[in-house]
C-alpha cells in the first residue's frame, strides 16, 4: 500500500514538474515586465485612448450644441 | 445614448487596456505574448456583428414603418460596423503575419470575413447609386437583410465546416486552451462590451449629424419658396 501511494506521488510529481516546465519554457516578455518598462507601453496606450475619448466627447458636445441651435431656430416664430 | 453608458464604455476600455497588457495570460508556443491581441482583435469582430445586428433591426423597422429616422440608424450602424470590421481585418492580418507566417493565408475564416465585408461595402454602393431617397431607403433596407443573412454563414458556419487555422473553427484545438481560460474572459468580455458601446456612441453622433443635415435642408427649402 505504501509503495502504491509513493509511486502515485512520484508520478504526480513528475507531471507537476512537466507542467511547470511547460509554463516557463514558452518565451514571454518577462524581462520587459520585470524591468517595469511594460508600464511605459501601458501609459502610452492610455494617453492615446484618453485623447481619442476626449475628442469623441467634444465632438458629441459640438453636435449637441448644433442641435440646440437649430432647434431654437426651428421653434422660433416667423 | 445615455450618459452612463458612455462612461461605462470608457471605464471598461481603460480597464481592458490596462488589464490586457498587465494581467497574466496562458503561456502558449508560437503565440507567446501576441495572445494579448485577442483582447483587441476579436472585440472588433464582435462589435461589428452586434452593430450589423442593430442595423438590420432598424432596416426591418423601416420596412414596417417607412420613417427616415429608421433609415438613418440602419445606415449609420452599418457604417460604424463596417469600420469595426475593417479594423478587425487589418489587426487580424498583422497578427496572422506572426502567428501563421503570412498576412493572407486564404484561411476560410479570413476569406469569409473578407467576402462579408465586400457584401456590406456593396450596401453602400447600392445606396450611392439610387437618387430617390425613399427608394434608396427601401432598397437598401431589403439588401441589408440579405447582407446580414449572408454574413452569418460566411463568418460563423463555413469556417466551422472545414479545417481552419483560426481559433473557434473546425479542426483547431490549439486555442481551446485559452478559449476556456477564465483569466482571459475577465478582460475579453468587458472589451467586447466596451468597444460595442463606443460603436453605439459614434452611431448616435452620426445619426444626430444626419438628422441635423435633414433639418437644414428642410429650412433651406422653406426659404426658397
Amino acid at each position: 500500500m505504501e509503495r502504491l501511494i509513493k509511486s502515485i506521488l512520484g508520478i504526480a510529481l513528475v507531471f507537476a514538474s512537466v507542467i511547470a516546465n511547460a509554463q516557463t519554457d514558452v518565451e514571454m516578455a518577462d524581462g520587459m515586465r520585470s524591468e517595469g518598462k511594460i508600464y511605459v507601453v501601458v501609459g502610452i496606450i492610455l494617453i492615446v485612448l484618453t485623447g481619442l475619448v476626449v475628442y469623441l466627447v467634444t465632438l458629441d458636445r459640438k453636435v449637441k450644441r448644433l442641435e440646440n441651435l437649430l432647434g431654437d431656430r426651428n421653434s422660433s416664430p416667423k | 445614448m445615455k450618459n452612463w453608458l458612455k462612461i461605462l464604455a470608457v471605464v471598461l476600455l481603460f480597464y481592458v487596456h490596462i488589464g490586457g497588457m498587465l494581467f497574466d495570460v496562458p503561456r502558449l508556443n508560437i503565440l507567446n505574448e501576441t495572445i494579448r491581441a485577442l483582447y483587441f482583435h476579436v472585440p472588433m469582430w464582435f462589435g461589428m456583428v452586434l452593430l450589423f445586428l442593430l442595423s438590420v433591426y432598424y432596416s426591418i423597422l423601416y420596412l414596417r414603418n417607412p420613417a427616415p429616422r429608421f433609415d438613418y440608424r440602419a445606415v449609420e450602424y452599418a457604417n460604424v460596423g463596417l469600420t469595426f470590421g475593417i479594423l478587425g481585418m487589418v489587426t487580424g492580418m498583422l497578427w496572422a503575419n506572426y502567428a501563421w507566417g503570412s498576412p493572407w493565408h486564404g484561411d476560410p475564416k479570413q476569406n469569409g470575413a473578407a467576402i462579408a465585408l465586400l457584401v456590406y461595402l456593396a450596401y453602400f454602393v447600392l445606396r450611392g447609386s439610387v437618387e430617390n431617397e425613399e427608394q434608396r431607403a427601401r432598397l437598401s433596407a431589403v439588401y441589408n437583410i440579405f447582407a446580414f443573412a449572408a454574413m452569418v454563414p460566411l463568418i460563423f458556419i463555413i469556417p466551422r465546416m472545414t479545417s481552419s487555422m483560426h481559433p473557434g473553427s473546425g479542426g483547431n484545438p490549439g486555442f481551446n486552451m485559452y478559449d476556456l481560460d477564465s483569466r482571459m474572459r475577465l478582460v475579453f468580455y468587458p472589451a467586447i462590451i466596451g468597444w460595442f458601446l463606443i460603436g453605439v456612441w459614434i452611431v448616435s453622433i452620426r445619426v444626430k449629424v444626419r438628422t441635423l443635415e435633414d433639418k437644414i435642408i428642410e429650412l433651406e427649402n422653406g426659404k426658397t419658396y
